[in-house]
């Protein structure tokens, strides 16, 4: 752990916020300007690793504690898939989203919403568990 | 593309595996640099966050677990085998993009098959500003949701994999009364 970089920590302590009010960002705003849910993910989960990297695995699964980013990444994956479900349900093809609402439009609007929602989770909760098994895993050196 | 060129030969030519991560990271960057000159937003963002960000993090994970050096295992023989095979494939695949159109080529295939339906109607009929969103969620929702699961395989993999191994040695850690040292050693 880098108990010493009292200017790495202090800095990464500012930045993380900005970092995951970012990727909510780019994940809600991904239908009127660049981003979506895959990016939004990537951000989210790179401002958990950043927070590992400085304070230690351990110290981040404490906020996160693993069964909960596992959870995520099955919560998130179905989350895409009900939402086709869903469209079945209503009446529509798998993944329909003009069913969802009573204008197609706004059904477009709440599925594509719904579904990069679901990809965000998932990508960020894979990238997170990635990481933490990789690097909680003791290696030779 | 000179600057990517060159990276890619200091990528080959270095030794110490910590400053080829590094330099895929800057390689990643400068492709995503080049994505924005071509206006694809969304691809450099992607390439940006995922290739010069998260694989360098995973690659200095790897590091972390295996060794900095790189081993010069293969004899002479081997290494110019291999550098046959990569120059062909490479001459094979630039051969390829002769056919290719111009780029911004009007009568181009790919402006003709799906793509003028794409960018003219998605206003009516899914109402996104960001064509790119509206193609890859609904448009294209089933290759989005292939991707998904690409990604949950990947994190379920590496967790069958390595997972296992971490529980193990957790257990390992608690049987164990004295692990202060092997805790420093970890970072």
């Amino acid at each position: 752990m880098m108990h010493r970089k009292v200017v790495l920590r202090v800095v990464s302590k500012f930045l993380i916020p900005p970092i995951l009010l970012f990727a909510l960002y780019v994940q809600f705003h991904g239908d009127f300007g660049p981003g979506g849910g895959f990016q939004a993910g990537v951000i989210f989960g790179a401002g958990f690793i950043l927070y590992a990297i400085l304070f230690g695995v351990e110290t981040v699964k404490k906020v996160l504690p693993p069964w909960a980013t596992r959870l995520l990444l099955v919560v998130g994956v179905l989350t895409y898939g009900l939402t086709g479900v869903a469209g079945l349900l209503l009446g529509g093809n798998y993944l329909d989203y003009n069913v969802l609402a009573h204008d197609p439009l706004h059904g477009q609007h709440y599925g594509i919403l719904i579904v990069e929602l679901g990809v965000g989770i998932t990508v960020a909760a894979s990238m997170i568990t990635i990481f933490n098994v990789f690097a909680g895993h003791r290696g030779r050196g | 593309m000179l600057i990517m060129g060159a990276i890619a030969l200091a990528i080959a030519r270095i030794r110490d595996l910590f400053a080829v991560s590094m330099l895929s990271g800057i390689f990643s960057l400068t492709g995503a640099a080049i994505y924005v000159v071509l206006d694809a937003v969304d691809v450099a963002f992607t390439e940006a966050a995922v290739g010069a960000g998260i694989s360098t993090v995973l690659m200095l994970g790897t590091l972390a677990l295996t060794t900095r050096q790189e081993k010069l295992g293969a004899g002479k023989a081997k290494s110019t085998a291999a550098f046959l095979v990569v120059t062909l494939t490479g001459a094979v695949l630039v051969y390829g993009t002769f056919d290719m159109p111009r780029y911004g080529d009007k009568i181009a295939p790919i402006h003709h098959h799906v793509a003028p339906r794409y960018l003219g109607k998605s206003a009516e009929e899914v109402g996104m500003p960001n064509v790119v969103t509206s193609v890859l969620a609904s448009y294209r929702s089933f290759d989005t949701l292939g991707e998904v699961f690409v990604i949950f395989t990947a994190a379920t993999g590496v967790l069958a994999i390595m997972g296992r191994a971490a529980r193990r040695r957790r257990e390992d850690e608690e049987a164990d009364e004295n692990n202060s040292p092997a805790k420093e050693n970890a970072s």
